[in-house]
């Protein structure tokens, strides 16, 4: 392997954004293709597989033999709002492969008693993401029903591109919320990915099938990645 | 203990070949890049070796780290990459074998 192309492959890694590592079983050459770039011929579509399932293997093109080698970051999930939802929340999430993270700066609510095992930051969400940044691999899950936590985060998730944007409230609360978010700025387009009212619709009826709700709606999000008509049919 | 959201630069492979790399010494990256049955490791796992024996990361449960290391010592030495086949049995070119019943095929080579 091409020192060069491992510091790149490492950088990408570090910065926790996806790449696939393309090596030619013949010679040993190696590419390496970030998220959102384009591959012709054969080759595209299995990188393009690699990228949206984040599974590795060996495949045939162009006669010879390749080892296509993903890279996905781990996916997280970040919740603004210590509240019963994300108490029912946490603990699936993270048996489903989504790492969780709670914010939430009204204390009360951030006890770790009520949160055993999930990593709870009792700020508000602008001094959290300031130190951890979001990025295209976290879902963010606002459940504060307090504006003032929630708006800033969900400003903040839409403009790092988080895969999945979700907000709880009645149709009222978000379309006021909207109107909020439109004069901090956000787009059209922005406004339209948020998830609201939050989670697949399978009646929910309870805080712990509300969880369940959202948690297919992270994942219908996260698998359908790169493919915007798809997320939103599937999480409509 | 939930899964690491950030890599940890103490004990990622790649981290650490890119570090020896850059202190100068010669490395080999071993890569599992196919499985059947119940490997304990999935494709895309990835081992890596300097010329003394020194390794990080894990292509297997364990069992045949040892047939890795010592053919990644000539890899090192050639240059030339090699693909290594493991299976259940001892009858293995490698005499060794997976005990969980797999078979995986690994790739080895050279750091530049």
């Amino acid at each position: 392997m091409d020192p060069h192309l491992l510091e790149q492959l490492n950088g990408e890694r570090r910065a926790r954004r996806a790449a696939v590592l393309v090596t030619d079983l013949s010679d040993g050459a190696g590419r390496l293709i970030r998220e959102g770039e384009m591959v012709s011929g054969a080759l595209g579509e299995v990188v393009a597989r690699a990228f949206r399932t984040g599974n590795s293997g060996l495949t045939e093109a162009e006669d010879r033999s390749f080892f296509i080698n993903a890279h996905l970051p781990q996916p997280r999930l970040m919740l603004l709002g210590a509240v019963h939802i994300s108490q029912a929340l946490a603990p699936m999430a993270r048996v489903a492969g989504y790492p969780v993270e709670i914010v939430d700066p009204r204390t009360a609510f951030a006890a770790e008693d009520r949160f055993p095992d999930v990593p709870l930051d009792p700020r508000w969400p602008e001094e959290v993401f300031a130190e951890r940044p979001l990025d295209a691999y976290t879902a963010v899950a606002a459940v504060t029903h307090d504006p003032k936590i929630d708006d800033f985060a969900l400003k903040a998730a839409l403009d790092a591109g988080c895969f999945y944007v979700g907000a709880l409230g009645s149709r009222k609360t978000h379309a006021a919320r909207l109107e909020r978010l439109k004069s901090l700025g956000a787009t059209a387009d922005q406004l339209d990915r948020i998830a609201a009212p939050i989670g697949l619709d399978i009646g929910a009826a309870n805080p712990a099938e509300i969880a369940v709700a959202v948690l297919a709606q992270v994942i219908a999000a996260f698998r359908a990645r790169g493919n915007a008509a798809k997320v939103k049919e599937k999480t409509a | 203990m939930q899964e690491a959201t950030h890599l940890d630069e103490a004990r990622d492979p790649l981290l650490i070949a890119e570090r020896w790399r850059q202190d100068g010494k010669p490395v080999a990256i071993a890569t599992v890049v196919e499985t059947w049955g119940s490997a304990p490791r999935p494709t895309g796992s990835h081992l890596v070796i300097d010329a003394e024996g020194n390794f990080h990361g894990s292509v297997s449960g364990g069992c045949v780290e040892g047939a890795v290391i010592s053919e990644a010592g000539e890899v090192i030495e050639t240059g030339h990459p090699r693909m290594l086949e493991f299976g259940v049995a001892d009858e293995t070119a490698w005499r060794v074998g997976l005990s969980c019943g797999g078979r995986i095929r690994v790739y080895v080579e050279r750091l530049g």
